[in-house]
């Protein structure tokens, strides 16, 4: 075993017992730190996988901004933050539909010549924020993908200041 | 070496995890918190196809930022409809928000 399937594994195992800590805590701020635990797994795959400024991305957007909303949300709505029973009284099917669909997932996984490829040769001296940046604003890139998602993160701001404002009277 | 059937193996776990708390929670910050992990298997498998497929272009990269931008959107409009409700209703149990449902 080399030392990055060791890094693997170790990431795996730590993002996948987040995820399940997650989703059976009680405490709601329990639940957002392991969520917080899972995402900086995921950073630590990334950067195995060579993608750098993506892991940065991932500590900066989701660690920094998305986590910190989800406390804010757990803080504004505090009035069940430890529940008594954390599941709906569907979960048994919950559980069967996810348990289903990973034993498709992995079925179909194995189906597949093209999974047991390795990953070839990196040249790490390349500069990939530099190359994302040129294509996310060259008109021959992505510039369009890049207009429209900004223009989508606009709506969601000035989307959410509209419903979450308090309204006039109440 | 890793192959790429690690990667997409987790990835598959951690989705259907998340599927699993999107389902069952009852609280709606929760669900929120479980469709960011839905959304961070799809991010593992968008990089690992880019790396082990095509890394000498940048496009991989491109998918997983515009999944970055969907993602804060979603959590940005929907912890605003949950604080929303939150003062009409005094909750956020998914459900309790019964007033549409058939």
């Amino acid at each position: 075993m080399t030392a990055m399937q060791g890094v693997f594994l170790f990431a795996a195992g730590l993002i996948l017992w987040a995820a399940f800590m997650m989703v059976t805590r009680q405490n709601l701020v329990h639940a957002a730190f392991y969520l917080i635990l899972a995402l900086f797994g995921v950073a630590i795959l990334f950067v195995l996988l060579d993608a750098g400024f993506l892991a940065v991305i991932q500590v900066s957007v989701y660690i920094g901004a998305i986590s910190i909303m989800m406390i804010f949300a757990v803080m504004l709505t505090r009035g069940d933050v430890i529940e008594e029973d954390p599941v709906n009284k569907n979960y048994g099917w919950a559980l069967l539909l996810a348990a289903l669909f990973a034993f498709g997932l992995i079925i179909l996984i194995g189906q597949w010549p093209a999974v047991a490829s390795l990953a070839g040769d990196f040249d790490s001296s390349r500069d990939l924020a530099r190359e994302l940046g040129v294509a996310l604003f060259s008109p021959q890139g992505f510039v369009i993908p890049s207009e429209v998602a900004s223009v989508l993160l606009l709506a969601a701001l000035i989307g959410s200041l509209v419903v979450a404002r308090r309204q006039k009277g109440k | 070496m890793i192959p790429l059937s690690w990667y997409l193996i987790l990835a598959a776990l951690l989705f259907c995890i998340g599927l699993y708390g999107v389902l069952a929670r009852k609280n709606a910050v929760a669900i929120l918190m479980s469709i960011e992990l839905m959304l961070n298997a799809v991010n593992i498998n968008l990089v690992a196809f880019w790396r082990y497929f095509t890394p000498q272009t940048i496009g991989g990269h491109v998918f997983a930022v515009i999944v970055f931008v969907v993602a804060a959107a979603e959590v940005a409009i929907g912890l605003a409809l949950i604080i929303s409700i939150y003062r009409r209703r005094k909750t956020v149990a998914a459900d309790e928000i019964n007033l549409m449902k058939w």
